[in-house]
């Protein structure tokens, strides 16, 4: 019997190492450690109703699991073979227990490529890894295929970078392979800085080995021998199972010198990001990788021409390597035939905002938004109104109600004024002000812009200041026309991607949200009730009693009033924190 | 940036020259080495980037350019116990904004600042990963989740 | 050549591989405008950070619009230079630049020869949306003895950035901090006196904006031309006759030389003369020190040094005392040309005057920034009182012309006052590269051989290449001879000359690109090299019109060691013109 515990970082944060110690002791107690064996995996995926403990080989699948859990889950299930009902997912509909995953909501459209071993492996152990086919695609492709036959495989699956530009997988190593050098350079980019996106974390914490053998074949296919793996300083878990992995790779011969006899070398260092979310951005991160600060440059030359130390230099990101090796096993026609007619195979997404179930998915290429937010997702939290899904981070923009049926694809996200991104989706409902939305992603990429070019350095500030105005409601019309060409310019006038995508944000809340910026700035009003300045918190003298709880609990004493009398707001003082509403039984205070 | 002069102590500056060593003195390894005097130092002051720019033979205004642009070095000593927000979209919507603004009203900081006495210092941080806990909050390397504003003070609380 | 042909404004070209759109739409005559870009040719130095987007163009097919200066052509490209969305886009990236830029253009020390504002004006600017609640990047002033740092005026073209790193290797300056607030400053933002910086002053030359300047000496030379109290003197360097006409509209490569002493006579200094006579000075005194450790060293001395490195430029000084303080008693001790006249002007002619050294003033025209920064050394004091007084660059000296209503053009030629203002033409090749080294070599020749040189132009020695070198022939003794301009390419010889890799008897190096002709203190060449070539070219003009090219035969030399000074390196020659170099490599930068 195998006991599975995620040893993701959300699940983690919910103290998962304590359920594997107390789950191991217990276990020990009753002298079962010969019979079963307690596993930590990487992420299910589920972390909405984390942590998780699933048992094989019956597939229960628990829920929700404390430390405190453990003695009960060992006497009762592992000794007595009877489930802990009170930990098992319970369906939303028909308030039913769901003991396998299969049949939950959550996991039922759900097609796991990249993510195929997560949850099923201990990533500490390569022999797990072995055991579910690791490094098989690349004895394959050393023993049987030559290089541009295995490009020829990845061109024919039709797999695109799943970092956010798309961009054909098989023709960028055809082109790293085609240029000539005496070294050249295989890099995983895993600096992941998307905020709310944690699939590449998610594959490096939970199947690290796929992603060394997937560059390993990259190195093979493009003349590398030598990889980098550009990771999160952020993420220490992720790094301490990639040393691992490399360790362990190495001890089997599947990295280093002669890799499996085939006269093939190739090894892998880790290079660490240091919080710039312009490393994402392909030139940027190479000249990190160099030591440099992380401002990216023109292109061309592209890295495949001229990358780390001016070599060529081919650069996928994590999900993207995590497809390769089972596309080689599973053959091109096999993932072709998964996805849309220009999208193929699955896309992982970070789902998370107003939604019951947050987590990591994986789906096929086609599903819809509807399908996603309502059968996988859970729908709305605390029963909402959806208002809006945000795709593709800080580069990408809000879709509404009337895109849900759209099939989530590369050209179906642009066309709808998002993009792919590198899959973070967060839901938002009806509380959510559109122009604050805006204004968040913008202060992100203030902050995060490098620096280098004007558009993007003082563009973005300006574009900052403007929404800022509108919420505060400042704004005027001319605000909003000179919002939407600056928005122009600067998509078409910054440097890299960073900035050529930055005013997506506001451009699709302009255009799906139109009326909610004409509130803000003509009748200087926020819809949503979420910007401060243009709301005032009111005590209605006929509902309130004096019951003096308001004027307890408010944190900066802004509330004033005799005990049994009506009370009084003073609104210089007030910084509308809400938290005299949540104290007042009586709804005597309300937003205005 | 502000300032705070350093004396370092000659077995310092000799560990931070093994540092250097141990990455053979390559200018391109700046960033392993910089995270790696960081992790030994707590912080990044001039003389360490002093230091470090020799030993790798580059300027140190080159080396200083590099530490102003990333956000994880940082040229101030963290507080004894670095709180740190996350500020993601999935935090976001989920309110993080109003925790990040109760830690700021009680410790009477800004953001990435140190209190007075050397105990908090507060910053954010963009997605660590665990939106299903969304709003996140950590302090050192406990994690917190579904913090609301209500529940800062309890927080804070734990560590007097 | 492999060629590409493509459209520019729907004019066909065919450039060669590897061509930009920006040089390609040149040869077109399409002036697309540029702000960071810079291409200094000659010198091997191309600034392309493509960072101020305004030479964006609209190329058929492309989604963005491209930066001309950093995009190759390709064949069949269709290049738009002048639509509706280039002129929007580019207005637009213009105003925002102009959003963070200081608006007090009136009162800039820029202003007038400020790229920034050309452009504003070629672009038809007339306003900048949102100012009025526009932040801007605000960043302490930096006043150091040379340059003024004004950084809220920095608009990141990094052409300083690429001069101060990639051609002089100095690396004081670095792009800083992220976003918004990032800069181009030194270490942790300090003040350029804290880092190595050695105020050569080629940052302030190809700054477009007001972000780097000179410190302004001028307002003080004005007060002592006013006060009766004071005896007041001006010296001239070599290479400033040849560009200072450049600020009157003149040609690059005019000869003002009688023009400029006129002016000086009209602005009411007492005493117009020349550092071309310190220069010749400067010959009697280094050529000796070199022949005399050369002899020493061939008769076997070990504990002589050799090469002996040229010390004339302030800019070379600071960066030997920042980077080779192993190596302080290599270069020759002679002060340089500035600081022995002040020396001689303040003791020697003052004696001559009957006054004290406090009741004169000596003021220095210099191509060069560093030359403010020398004047005030604590080394050059005596009791206080500095051998020179202040020293003004040629664009200051330039302004100080217009502002006292003189008419420049129409001067008449005016000859130095004596005798400090005679010079030979050795010592006007003090201003162009390998010009100090030829003229050490004609006298050095001389003493040493005791032969008269036949030729007198040792072409061998001229050049705008970075590092050069040539074998003397000193009648059967091969004298090795090595030469550097920028100092990243005097780092590259020096570096050679640590490891003992080199045979070199003699190194003459100076931190500007061309020598003293392209110094910080010169008029703005704006990124055209030809503008150096053609003043390099009108002081070896100047050189061939004297009749004394020697600086041993100069007579009013010959009598300043008769009268004065006894003989070359004598005591009294130590005392007043020779220096000693600090080990400035551990100075503590943060404080």
């Amino acid at each position: 019997m195998h006991l599975l515990v995620c040893g993701g970082t959300g699940c983690r944060a919910s103290a998962s190492d304590s359920i594997i110690e107390k789950l191991k002791s217990e276990i020990t107690a009753k002298g079962l450690q010969d019979e079963v064996q307690v596993i930590m995996t990487g992420c299910f995926g589920f972390c909405e109703k984390g942590p998780i403990v699933k048992i094989l080989p019956d597939n229960t699948f628990y829920t929700q699991v404390k430390p405190d859990d453990a003695a009960e889950i060992v006497a009762e299930h592992v000794i007595k073979g009877r489930k802990v009902n009170r930990l098992l997912y319970v369906d939303p509909e028909n308030k039913e227990h769901v003991s396998d995953s299969k049949h939950m909501g959550f996991y039922r459209k759900q097609i796991r490529i990249a993510l195929r071993n997560c949850g099923f492996i201990n990533p500490e152990n390569i022999d797990e890894a072995i055991a579910r086919d690791a490094y098989q695609a690349l004895g394959k492709v050393l023993a049987e295929y030559k290089p541009a036959e295995t490009i020829d495989i990845i061109k024919k699956s039709g797999l695109r970078g799943r970092g956010g530009g798309g961009f054909p997988t098989g023709l960028k190593w055809e082109i790293a392979s085609k240029n000539k050098a005496d070294q050249k350079y295989v890099v995983c980019n895993a600096d992941e800085g998307d905020p709310g996106a944690f699939m590449d974390r998610s594959v490096l914490e939970g199947d690290p080995h796929t992603v060394l053998e997937a560059m390993a074949i990259c190195g093979y296919c493009i003349g590398a021998t030598q990889g980098l793996i550009y990771i999160r300083a952020e993420y220490p878990l992720a790094i301490k199972r990639l040393k691992i992995a490399i360790e362990q790779a190495h001890e089997y011969g599947l990295l280093g010198k002669n890799i499996m006899g085939s006269g093939f070398d190739f090894d892998i260092t880790l290079r660490y990001g240091a919080g710039a979310f312009v490393c994402g951005e392909e030139t940027a991160l190479i000249h990190s990788m160099e030591g440099l600060r992380g401002e990216p440059t023109n292109k061309p030359p592209f890295p495949a021409e001229s990358g780390f130390l001016n070599k060529p230099t081919n650069v996928n990101n994590v999900e993207t390597f995590a497809s390769i090796p089972v596309i080689i096993l599973k053959g091109s026609e096999w993932f072709a035939s998964i996805g849309t007619e220009k999208s193929k195979g699955t896309k992982v997404f970070a789902l998370a905002g107003k939604i019951n179930n947050v987590g990591l998915i994986e789906v096929p290429m086609g599903t819809t938004l509807r399908e996603v937010i309502f059968e996988i997702g859970g729908g709305i939290k605390n029963g909402k109104k959806f208002k809006a899904v945000q795709t593709g981070g800080p580069s990408g923009g809000c879709l509404t109600e009337k895109h849900l049926d759209t099939p989530i694809d590369f050209d179906n996200l642009i066309a709808a004024g998002s993009m792919m991104g590198s899959g973070g989706m967060i839901v938002m409902d009806e509380d959510d002000c559109m122009v604050s939305v805006a204004k968040f992603f913008l202060d992100f990429t203030v902050e995060e812009s490098c620096g280098k070019c004007a558009p993007c350095r003082i563009g973005n500030k300006r574009l900052f200041e403007l929404l800022e105005r509108i919420t505060k409601g400042e704004g005027t019309m001319e605000d909003l026309e000179r919002l939407q060409n600056l928005c122009k310019v600067i998509k078409d006038t910054a440097l890299c991607g960073l900035g050529q995508t930055s005013p997506n944000p506001i451009l699709s809340t302009m255009d799906n949200f139109y009326n909610e910026y004409l509130a803000h700035v003509n009748d200087k009003k926020c819809p949503a009730g979420q910007c401060k300045s243009l709301m005032k918190y009111v005590i209605d003298p006929e509902a309130c009693v004096g019951c003096t709880a308001c004027a307890r609990n408010c944190p900066v004493n802004a509330i004033s009033g005799e005990r049994k009398k009506p009370h009084l707001i003073d609104t210089a003082i007030c910084i509308k924190c809400g938290a005299c509403i949540e104290k007042c039984k009586f709804n005597a205070i309300s937003i205005k | 940036m502000s300032h705070i002069k350093v004396e370092l102590k000659k077995e310092q500056v000799a560990k931070l020259k093994e540092i250097c060593k141990s990455f053979n003195n390559e200018a391109g390894e700046l960033i392993n080495v910089l995270h790696k005097s960081q992790e030994t130092f707590g912080y990044l002051p001039a003389e360490v980037q002093e230091i470090i720019a020799k030993e790798l033979n580059i300027s140190v205004a080159k080396v200083y350019g590099v530490v102003t642009f990333y956000s994880f070095f940082t040229m101030l000593p963290k507080g004894q116990h670095p709180i740190s927000i996350c500020t993601g979209t999935a935090c976001y919507v989920r309110g993080a904004e109003k925790v990040l603004d109760e830690f700021k009203r009680i410790l009477e900081v800004k953001v990435g600042e140190t209190t007075p006495d050397g105990k908090f210092s507060l910053s954010c941080l963009r997605c660590v990963g665990a939106c299903g806990l969304a709003p996140v909050v950590s302090v050192g390397e406990k994690i917190y989740g579904r913090v609301s504003p209500d529940g800062v003070k309890d927080i804070l609380k734990e560590y007097e | 050549m492999e060629t590409i042909k493509l459209t520019i404004d729907n004019r066909p070209v065919e450039v060669p591989v590897g061509t930009t759109v920006y040089k390609a739409a040149k040869t077109l005559g399409i002036d697309i405008p540029v702000l960071c870009y810079m291409d200094l040719h000659d010198l091997g130095i191309e600034n392309k950070p493509a960072g101020c987007r305004i030479c964006i163009v609209e190329i058929e097919g492309r989604r963005n619009l491209a930066p001309s200066c950093s995009t190759a052509c390709a064949n069949g490209m269709v290049v738009k230079t002048h639509t509706t969305r280039v002129i929007n886009a580019r207005r637009t990236v213009m105003e925002l630049i102009l959003s963070d830029h200081p608006k007090d253009c009136l009162t800039c020390p820029k202003s007038g020869r400020c790229e920034l504002q050309d452009m504003a004006v070629k672009l038809g600017i007339r306003n900048i949306p949102g100012q009025e609640y526009a932040e801007m990047s605000t960043y302490k002033k930096d006043f150091s003895p040379s340059i003024i740092r004004d950084v809220d005026k920095c608009i990141m073209c990094r052409r300083c950035e690429t001069m101060c790193n990639d051609f002089q290797t100095v690396g004081a300056l670095s792009a800083v901090n992220r976003g918004f607030m990032s800069v181009v400053a030194p270490a942790f933002e300090q003040d350029l006196e804290k880092s190595p910086c050695t105020y050569c002053g080629q940052c302030v030359a190809v700054c477009p904006t007001g972000a780097l300047t000179e410190v302004d000496h001028t307002p003080k030379v004005i007060r002592a031309l006013a006060d009766p109290t004071k005896t007041v003197i001006v010296q001239t360097a070599p290479a400033v006759r040849a560009a200072l006409g450049e600020e009157f509209g003149l040609e690059p490569g005019t000869s003002v030389t009688g023009k400029m002493v006129a002016a000086l006579r009209q602005l009411g200094f007492d005493y117009i003369f020349d550092t071309d006579f310190a220069a010749d000075l400067t010959i009697m005194e280094e050529g000796t020190e070199l022949l005399t450790r050369l002899g020493k060293h061939l008769s076997g001395d070990k504990s002589v040094k050799l090469p002996i490195l040229t010390s004339c430029c302030p800019g070379w000084v600071g960066f030997f005392e920042h980077n080779y303080s192993d190596m302080l008693d290599v270069p020759s001790t002679a002060k340089s040309p500035q600081q022995m006249f002040g020396a001689i002007a303040k003791t020697y002619f003052a004696e001559k005057m009957g006054k004290k050294r406090e009741e004169l003033v000596v003021v220095s025209v210099m191509p060069c920034l560093a030359k403010k920064f020398e004047c005030q050394r604590d080394e050059f004091k005596v009791d206080g009182n500095p051998d020179v007084d202040y020293s003004i660059s040629t664009r200051e000296l330039a302004h100080l012309i217009k502002e006292f209503n003189v008419r420049f053009n129409e001067l008449p030629d005016e000859d130095f006052d004596r005798p400090l203002g005679e010079s030979t033409g050795a010592s006007i090749i003090f201003g162009a590269t390998g010009g100090v080294i030829e003229a050490a070599t004609r006298t050095a020749y001389e003493l040493h051989t005791g032969k008269k040189l036949e030729r007198l132009d040792f072409t061998e020695l001229r050049g705008m290449e970075g590092i050069r070198s040539a074998t003397i022939d000193f009648n059967g003794l091969p004298i090795n001879i090595g030469i550097a301009h920028g100092l990243g390419n005097a780092r590259k010889l020096l570096d050679e000359v640590r490891l003992g890799k080199t045979n070199y008897h003699a190194i003459e190096i100076m931190a500007c690109p061309g020598g003293c002709i392209g110094g910080g203190g010169q008029p703005l060449h704006h990124g055209d090299t030809s503008i150096l070539k053609a003043r390099t070219k009108a002081i070896y003009a100047e050189d061939t019109g004297k009749t004394i090219r020697k600086s041993h035969e100069n007579p009013y030399i010959i009598k300043l060691y008769e009268e004065f000074l006894g003989k070359p390196m004598s005591e009294k020659a130590h005392h007043l013109l020779h220096t000693h170099y600090f080990d400035k490599s551990k100075k503590d930068i943060f404080i």
